[in-house]
């Protein structure tokens, strides 16, 4: 009854080699990836940090799509997830980043810029997840189920 | 370029996530994310530690990139925290929704402060 998070955060299997093998090289991808977003945006420490913002709601966004999908079509496959998932998206989207950008932006005395951009990081990794499952969802034509 | 840095990194900070996620996860429980709480607030500690550490010193890009923009951002996760609390919120356990978000945020930021300040005075 009073169960915890859905099933589609199921981990899967143990921790086995091979796994964590799996999202060692997905997290290698994730990280350039999020490496490619900070050159393309890239900011001054103590200053509004755009490209952990991007990369966070963006990686929530894939993320809660690809659970999405792979809990309606490809449900026992624990590999997809753990290398897309808990791998690429996982080492894509960071949260030490947005602690330390808030760390900066206190340092350098920016305390009302600091408060607006932790509110926005966290709103805006909420909204992007709601919105990456309710998207998926509906293009995988289901309500709850499948 | 440190780019292969933050490769390297990175593809050692996801497992380990992943295998302490699994580790905190088996001793208490899934009912709350608790795995997920642990690596972001153990990492936002130590990248406050290493941001810190160079505020008096020289440490080379390479190994600020592999530690910090590889390893600390890799080994934490804003995709799975926020998986995890929209999943807690849908299925109805709202106040655990809100006591991850509090706990993660709040002491995150705290942490990494704190680690910023042990950092500098090492």
């Amino acid at each position: 009854m009073t169960n915890g998070p859905a099933p589609e955060h199921d981990l899967g299997p143990p921790r086995t080699p091979r796994a964590a093998v799996l999202v060692g090289l997905g997290g290698a991808v994730g990280g350039l990836a999020r490496l490619g977003v900070a050159s393309v945006l890239p900011h001054a420490p103590g200053t509004w940090a755009w490209s952990t913002l991007v990369a966070n709601a963006s990686g929530c966004f894939a993320l809660a799509a690809l659970v999405a999908l792979l809990a309606a079509r490809f449900p026992t496959s624990h590999d997809l997830r753990l290398l897309l998932g808990t791998g690429v998206l996982g080492g894509y989207t960071t949260f030490s980043t947005f602690t330390v950008d808030v760390l900066e932006l206190l340092r350098a005395g920016r305390e009302p810029m600091a408060g607006a951009y932790i509110g926005v990081s966290v709103a805006s990794m909420l909204l992007a997840t709601v919105l990456g499952l309710r998207l998926a969802r509906a293009a995988l034509g289901g309500g709850e189920q499948r | 370029m440190t780019w292969w840095a933050v490769a390297v990194g990175a593809a050692f900070g996801a497992p380990c996530r992943y295998l302490l996620d699994a580790a905190v996860s088996a001793r208490f429980g899934r009912r709350l994310p608790w795995g997920t709480l642990t690596v972001n607030l153990l990492g936002s500690a130590a990248a406050g530690l290493l941001a810190g550490a160079m505020v008096h010193r020289q440490i080379d890009d390479t190994v600020v990139a592999l530690l910090g923009a590889g390893f600390l951002a890799a080994f934490t996760t804003a995709s799975t925290f926020a998986l995890e609390v929209v999943a807690l919120a849908e299925s109805g356990q709202r106040r655990g929704a809100g006591l991850i978000v509090a706990l993660s945020v709040g002491p995150g930021i705290v942490l990494a402060l704190a680690g910023f300040w042990l950092g500098q005075a090492l």
